[in-house]
């Protein structure tokens, strides 16, 4: 227990920033903030799949962007009134997760890697190619702000960003209501022995189904904050860097918890800014990043001190 | 028919080329159980030495020779220093090439430019062969038929020799292999750096006519791992069926439709993955 004594203190400095920061804080950092926030979002979805499900998916950024465009599109070439086009996009998501669960959910391991992968390319091939509809490289620019679009009192970046906060609330504590219920042991169990699970009686193709989908739609809620955020859908939302840079959230955060993600989030976006304004060799830098957290964390931040053998 | 004729040539040229780049990645991911990002940045690099190389000589051939060598090594290294430590956990190993092939592609960025090019035909290569209607580029014709060459090398390797058989046994089981006394450390080390090296070397036979320019690592890549998905992840028999597949399916998808040329790719890994998880020729 006192290897793990620092959590708490990282925990209420986490909630404070969170809390309080756009307060005080410039516009710029106000944005980093609802950044953070709304791919923390994502990270944690993805974490329901590699680190309590023990299914590395590596097309999660698909659904994320699948989401965003659905609200670019629906926004601004057929003008759809607010609601509308949320409900539709986050539809749309977790149709997706859902077909593509049917696919996807039979198969473990490395293999469950590289076709995720490669469904998550055929998401960003659709994206990049399919140009009456999603404007191919140029993206989609152009979405109504959330204030315009939804007729609420948002003006400006803080009020905005506690919109997203609100939202990253309830699905965090959506998410960990999943993670610690039944359901969620279960899960937890398929990571850790799915022949003895299945032997308990579990349908486990179900349970790693519906983790699946679960996580296709806290994704997709994610895309559609992005939506909102950027004003701009692009490929590189949903392409393959995306994609493992989510990944790199949760394992370098921590794998199997809730905090990791957004530590993790928290972390890469900052860097990714930060670095970018001072150099253009971020790649490099990031690249570097990915290296070093794999051998000298590859627990995760917030696992560290603790025992777990995975 | 003309039409469908030289199609189907220039299918049977990206399945070269794709055969060429696939058949290391499905090695590497026999023996190590690595899925391996950096993959297609081999590629790439493989281009750029090339171009460095045939600036200074003129010679594709020396071009690919180095680019063989130079890549081979870089693949060597990183899987000795970097990637041998995490034995065959999937996931490590993966976030490990992730990191380096952003690494590449900055680094590759850094010392040859952002611009693109293409590599020059080599001499007795240029101009088309006639017969016909058909016409077809020559080059394409020597691309193909090196393929079919690395194919059988790759091949007689893999069923004649004594490599081969230590191979067979350690895509089959690992461990009993080791405990046999192969030594599969040093036999990952080679066949990964021989499937960077053979990346490289596609790198370049497609350099005359894809060139290099940043971002071909990543637009190659989810080809690739099509390929070894259709085919089946650690078969070479399924590198080659697989990479014809695919090379046929995207040529004519893109000739076709267009718009959805990424989607032509999706059905027959659907497909198969809903008649065959493990691939064509695959093993769980």
């Amino acid at each position: 227990m006192g290897a793990r004594s620092w959590r708490l203190p990282v925990l209420a400095a986490l909630a404070v920033v969170l809390a309080v920061g756009p307060l005080v804080l410039s516009s710029y950092w106000i944005g980093l903030l609802t950044q953070i926030v709304i791919l923390a979002i994502l990270a944690m979805s993805l974490d329901i799949l590699l680190g309590y499900t023990g299914l590395p998916s590596l097309g999660h950024a698909g659904f994320f962007g699948v989401a965003a465009y659905g609200v670019a599109v629906l926004s601004t070439t057929y003008r759809t009134d607010f609601w509308t086009c949320v409900a539709a996009a986050l539809l749309i998501g977790i149709a997706l997760s859902a077909a593509f669960g049917l696919i996807v959910a039979h198969v473990r391991d490395v293999y469950f890697l590289m076709i995720t992968l490669a469904l998550g390319m055929v998401l960003w091939g659709v994206s990049y190619r399919w140009i009456p509809v999603t404007g191919g490289d140029n993206g989609i620019s152009g979405i109504p702000s959330l204030e315009a679009h939804a007729g609420l009192p948002v003006t400006g970046p803080a009020a905005f960003y506690y919109v997203t906060l609100v939202v990253f609330l309830a699905c965090a504590a959506l998410m960990r209501v999943v993670v610690r219920s039944p359901f969620g042991l279960t899960l937890r169990g398929i990571r850790e022995n799915e022949a003895r699970m299945r032997s308990l009686g579990f349908n486990t193709w179900l349970h790693c189904y519906l983790s699946y989908v679960i996580a296709g739609a806290f994704a997709s809620v994610s895309g559609v904050l992005w939506a909102y955020y950027n004003g701009f859908v692009s490929p590189t939302y949903l392409d393959l860097t995306a994609s493992s840079e989510l990944f790199l959230m949760v394992t370098l955060g921590g794998p199997a918890t809730l905090v990791g993600p957004l530590l993790g989030a928290g972390l890469i976006v900052l860097l990714k800014n930060v670095m970018s304004a001072y150099t253009a060799r971020w790649l490099l830098i990031l690249g570097i990043v990915y290296i070093v957290a794999i051998l000298a964390a590859p627990q995760g931040i917030w696992n560290l001190g603790t025992r777990r053998s995975t | 028919m003309t039409y469908l004729i030289t199609q189907s040539l220039n299918g049977l040229f990206s399945a070269a080329l794709l055969f060429l780049i696939a058949s290391g990645l499905t090695l590497a991911f026999g023996v190590m159980k690595i899925v391996n990002i950096a993959h297609g940045s081999f590629y790439m690099l493989g281009v750029y030495v090339a171009y460095t190389v045939i600036l200074r000589t003129g010679s594709l051939l020396l071009g690919a020779g180095v680019a063989l060598v130079v890549v081979g090594a870089v693949g060597f290294l990183m899987q000795r220093v970097f990637l041998r430590r995490f034995g065959a956990d999937p996931l490590p190993q993966m976030m490990m090439t992730m990191g380096f092939a952003l690494l590449f592609r900055d680094l590759a960025l850094m010392i040859w430019g952002g611009d693109p090019f293409t590599l020059p035909y080599p001499g007795m290569l240029r101009g088309s062969m006639e017969a016909g209607e058909v016409v077809f580029p020559y080059y394409r014709l020597f691309v193909i038929a090196v393929a079919a060459l690395v194919g059988v090398a790759l091949w007689m390797v893999n069923e004649k020799t004594l490599i081969g058989a230590r191979l067979r046994a350690t895509v089959d089981d690992p461990e009993m292999a080791s405990a046999m006394g192969i030594n599969v450390a040093r036999l990952s080390g080679l066949v990964f750096a021989v499937g960077a090296g053979l990346a490289a070397f596609g790198g370049v036979m497609g350099g005359p006519i894809l060139g290099g320019y940043a971002g071909i690592d990543f637009d190659l890549l989810p080809l690739a791992f099509v390929v070894v998905i259709v085919g089946g992840m650690g078969s070479l028999k399924g590198a080659v069926v697989g990479s014809i597949v695919v090379g046929m399916i995207d040529n004519f998808g893109k000739a076709l439709v267009p718009e959805l040329s990424y989607f032509t790719l999706f059905a027959p890994m659907i497909l198969v993955l809903a008649l065959k998880p493990t691939g064509l020729y695959g093993r769980a």
